[in-house]
């Protein structure tokens, strides 16, 4: 392998490393907000148990999301330079202002909210669980600007003299109507998964102790499951609904990566979706037969119209030859198609690990109906079983947003008003003067440190959850006149 | 002026903000390593007034760590962002700048990234779990994590001051061990010290008891090395590489220090703390003064990265202006509160027991096992439940 492949493996790694624990932390800190915005307002002790004990969860959670973070930052300057200096201009905008504006948000108010619970009043203290989670969303927005400019450049020129990007306009930039679809599915995404993270968690706590005859400690776990039921079905809604303006945004703006998600070698009218497709490894349209199919489907997707053309990898091959050559400077042939299997899989995974939640969902929808409560191990098995869904269906979101748009990094916008020269091959991008041996080495290191550390965060969440919620949970607020007799404080270091 | 100078000041600023606030929070993290070693008898503070730690008991010594780690909890990660910010401001400003400096500087950023990760999960998880074992493996991540990048910054500044090996498209060719040189090593030995003394100072004017008087005590040690190091350091500057301006930064930090040499006797821990955070600021001075107009000063002058062609475009220079004259006001207000409603000092009498829970976990099951005679577990799950470490349920 060289340089490129090995970069591309280590930013493909440390960023799906990156977005295990994101979404969760975009979806759990409003959550945990909600939770304890409950508590200030009905004064429910119930809800105060629930505050601290998935606040103990985002914590553990949101200190490997924050580690992680470090990496990306550099990573653009470190593995791929060249990139780097062609984007700066336009992508590092965004960057820095995550930073300004939302980074220094988070981690200055978590420091306020983990160690101000005896300092702070109460409404004050809630603002600053807030202050977390609406600053979590935000950092979501500018640095998904910066990835939907990637997909989708706007607002930029190309300068010949200097040979990069350069921005025009930032508030084209920042209205890119990828981003306006992208940010709404990744955060719905992001709800999902806490959605599902909370309910499942209180899902099977409360079976385990109503099996245990003790229901009247399973009421608080009622209360999470519907909380969490209702974030999945609002935002499982979200989800769908922006995928679809995505769908039909990538048609526009992408059309080989559509049809590279069906596998699709030839132009078709009314396209099919298929459910299963059997190709051999070799990346070639030979292999490709699809076996199930939803008619007319495909071609829905992807501009609301059954009958429509959808044109065929090979057709857009050829396009693209014409377009930016056959061949790269070095004089081999460029293949402008992204790798089929991959990309085929990752989007229907990304969709259809969506369905554990969806059951969970409705499952609780039934089981809770009326305040009640229920000992049904295949629902507790179920809930188990939803919780990694969602990371994974992300997982392959991105997988599938990113090796989707491959050879390009940057990839060209093929509006005729658009942006001319604005484009440029992953394998342009990466650092020149960074050695193959380099790379290993830091690929390693970032790999085995990664895996250690998702082993110790899994035990540590695992053991968390075991726990439960406490039984009795002081009000450890200044406001609480009694607050000398309430427990240790159970949040600072 | 220009607003690639303006923004050349302003990346000098973010640097000054990481490497103050961060200095003392690497330097509290280097001290845990000193004040809170497990072994008897291996106090190095010293001096007369100041108990050796032999006679302390375990868990006295780790209420000392808990104090030491509590002065900087609510605040560290907030002092990391800076770093953040000045990286993302480079991106966005000095686009070939950062190019290439981070692909030229990849294995010591690769080895200060791996540092900060591992004392980043540390600091947040070490409280998590009521083990001494646990909690050794944190304090090390912690020590390890806070010495490499207080090492390393400095390291990579002297480099930066002394002019590294750039080629006619500004592509670094040095390779690693160029970046060695005594000038460069004794830039990390001295952000060492300095970081070891604005952290013994930090800690000696935010705890209280016993903790205090050591911290003081090293602090009082360490200034007057300091001192001499960083002198020494910042003279060779001045002289080797840089402009007759800058050294009033010199004469600014060497009184700086000299006050902290003098305070810290006097244990005037606030006006000590004043000085150390003067030096970081002087020596932020000196060196980016020293580069000053170029970004990255190659070997050869004709190869170097300036203000002007590591920039980006007066637009997004202009842009960037404007948030960063919104934002970092506010940043600083709160940060700034924070620093208020912490204000108080921590001593080891106001340290709760741990509230980490035992490594071990449960097993009862949620269906099938236990379940069926539920009724008999009628406690609540408790912590030393004899139990396996298994998973909490077994799939199906
Ligand atoms: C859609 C959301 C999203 C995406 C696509 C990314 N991140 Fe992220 N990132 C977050 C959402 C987020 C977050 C939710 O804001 C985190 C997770 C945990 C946390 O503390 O903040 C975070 C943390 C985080 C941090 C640490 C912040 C701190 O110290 O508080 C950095 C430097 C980055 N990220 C940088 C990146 C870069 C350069 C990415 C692109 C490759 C990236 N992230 C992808
Ligand atoms: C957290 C969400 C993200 C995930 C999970 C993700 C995933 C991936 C994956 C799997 C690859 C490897 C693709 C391949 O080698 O074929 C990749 C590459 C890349 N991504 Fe992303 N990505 C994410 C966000 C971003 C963002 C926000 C940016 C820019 C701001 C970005 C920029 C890049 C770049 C520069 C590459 C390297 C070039 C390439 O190989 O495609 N990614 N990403
Ligand atoms: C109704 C089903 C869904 C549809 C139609 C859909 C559609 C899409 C499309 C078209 C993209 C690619 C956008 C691009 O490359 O330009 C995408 C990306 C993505 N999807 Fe989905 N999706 C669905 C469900 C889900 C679910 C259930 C999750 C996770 C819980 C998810 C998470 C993601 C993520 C994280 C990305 C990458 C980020 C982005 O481009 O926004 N999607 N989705």
């Amino acid at each position: 392998m060289d340089a490129l492949d090995l970069a591309r493996w280590q930013f493909g790694i440390t960023t799906v490393y990156h977005f295990i624990f994101v979404p969760l932390t975009i979806g759990l800190a409003p959550l945990v907000a909600i939770m304890q915005t409950m508590w200030v307002r009905t004064g429910d002790e119930r809800w105060l148990r629930l505050t601290k004990f998935f606040g103990k969860l985002l914590l553990i959670n949101f200190a490997i999301g924050v580690a992680t973070g470090i990496v990306q930052e550099f990573q653009f300057g470190m593995n791929w330079s060249e990139y780097s200096r062609f984007v700066g201009d336009v992508f590092g905008a965004p960057l820095a202002m995550e930073a300004l504006a939302a980074f220094f948000v988070e981690s200055t108010f978590l420091g306020l909210w983990i160690f101000g619970w005896d300092k702070l009043p109460k409404k004050i203290h809630l603002a600053c669980i807030w202050a977390v989670a609406i600053a979590t969303n935000l950092s979501a927005y500018f640095i998904l600007a910066a990835n939907s400019w990637m997909q989708h450049p706007v607002g930029t020129i190309f300068n010949l003299e200097t040979g990069r990007a350069e921005m025009v306009d930032i508030g084209a930039v920042l209205t890119n109507n990828t981003l306006l679809a992208a940010f709404p599915h990744t955060i719905t995404a992001a709800f999902l998964t806490a959605g599902t993270f909370v309910a499942g968690i209180a899902a099977w706590w409360m079976v385990r102790l109503v099996r245990q005859g003790r229901p009247e400690k399973a009421r608080v776990y009622r209360s999470a499951v519907v909380l969490g039921m209702v974030t999945m079905l609002v935002s499982g809604v979200g989800i769908a609904l922006s995928g679809d303006w995505q769908a039909k945004l990538m048609f526009d703006q992408q059309p080989m990566k559509m049809a590279a998600a069906e596998a699709l070698c030839e132009t078709e009218e009314g396209a099919a979706f298929s459910i299963l497709t059997i190709g051999d490894l070799s990346n070639s349209c030979e292999g490709v037969t699809h076996v199930i199919e939803l008619p007319g489907f495909t071609s829905f997707l992807a501009t609301g119209d059954f009958s429509a053309e959808i044109k065929g990898v090979t057709e857009l091959q050829a396009e693209y030859e014409q377009k930016f050559g056959f061949t790269d400077e070095a004089g081999n042939p460029i293949s402008y198609q992204p790798n089929l299997a991959v990309t085929y899989w990752s989007f229907r995974l990304m969709i259809g690990l969506a369905a554990f939640s969806a059951a969970l969902a409705l499952a609780a929808l039934w089981l809770t109906r009326k305040g009640r409560m229920t000992d049904n191990v295949w629902f507790s098995r179920l809930a188990l079983v939803a919780i990694p869904m969602p990371f994974l269906a992300s997982a392959f979101g991105w997988i599938f947003t990113e090796m989707g748009r491959q050879p390009w990094v940057v990839v060209p916008n093929p509006n005729p008003s658009g942006v001319d020269g604005v484009w440029l091959l992953t394998a342009q991008g990466v650092s020149e003067v960074v050695s193959p041996g380099h790379v290993i080495g830091s690929l390693v290191a970032f790999t085995a440190l990664y895996g250690v550390l998702a082993v110790i965060w899994f035990r540590l969440m695992k053991r968390y959850v075991v726990e439960g919620v406490a039984d009795v949970e002081h009000d450890p607020s200044p406001d609480n006149p009694d607050r000398d007799a309430a427990g240790p404080l159970s949040f600072a270091y | 002026m220009e607003l690639t100078t303006v923004w050349f000041v302003l990346i000098a600023v973010l640097w000054t903000g990481y490497l103050v606030l961060e200095g003392f929070d690497f330097g509290v993290g280097m001290l845990l390593g000193i004040f809170g070693r497990r072994r008897k008898g291996v106090a190095v503070a010293g001096g007369k007034t100041v108990s050796d730690g032999g006679s302390l008991s375990d868990g006295e010594r780790e209420k000392n760590r808990r104090v030491i780690i509590n002065t900087i909890g609510p605040v560290w990660d907030g002092n990391e962002v800076w770093l953040l910010t000045a990286g993302g401001a480079t991106f966005a400003a000095f686009p070939e700048w950062y190019a290439t400096l981070f692909s030229g500087f990849y294995i010591p950023l690769l080895i200060i990234l791996l540092a900060l990760i591992v004392r980043v999960v540390a600091f947040e998880w070490r409280g998590k779990i009521d083990s001494e074992g646990w909690r050794a493996w944190a304090d090390r991540a912690i020590v390890f994590g806070s010495w490499v990048p207080a090492v390393l910054w400095g390291v990579a500044f002297a480099n930066l001051v002394q002019g590294v090996e750039l080629d006619a498209d500004h592509q670094f060719v040095g390779g690693f061990f160029s970046l060695l040189s005594p000038f460069t090593l004794l830039g990390g030995a001295v952000t060492t010290l300095l970081f070891l003394t604005h952290g013994a100072v930090f800690l000696a004017l935010k705890s209280d008891g016993e903790i205090r008087e050591r911290a003081g005590a090293l602090a009082e040690r360490l200034a007057p090395v300091t001192l001499v190091v960083a002198s020494a350091w910042a003279v060779w500057a001045q002289l080797a590489f840089s402009v007759a301006w800058t050294w009033v930064a010199v004469v600014v930090a060497a009184a700086a220090l000299g006050v902290v040499v003098l305070t810290t006797r006097a244990r005037r821990e606030g006006w000590a703390f004043v000085g150390t955070a003067v030096t970081i600021v002087a020596a932020v001075v000196l060196i980016f003064g020293s580069m000053y107009p170029d970004v990255m000063p190659a070997l050869d002058p004709a190869n170097s990265l300036t203000v002007t062609n590591a920039a980006s475009t007066h637009y997004t220079l202009t842009i960037m202006t404007w948030v960063a004259a919104a934002l970092t006001p506010l940043v600083l207000l709160y940060q700034g509160w924070t620093y208020w409603v912490f204000r108080k000092r921590i001593s080891a009498d106001q340290i709760p027991a741990s509230i980490g829970l035992s490594l071990r976990t449960i097993t009862e099951n949620a269906w099938g096992g236990k379940a069926g005679g539920g009724a008999s577990s009628d406690s609540a799950p408790a912590n030393d439940a004899p139990a396996d470490d298994a998973e909490p349920a077994p799939r199906a």
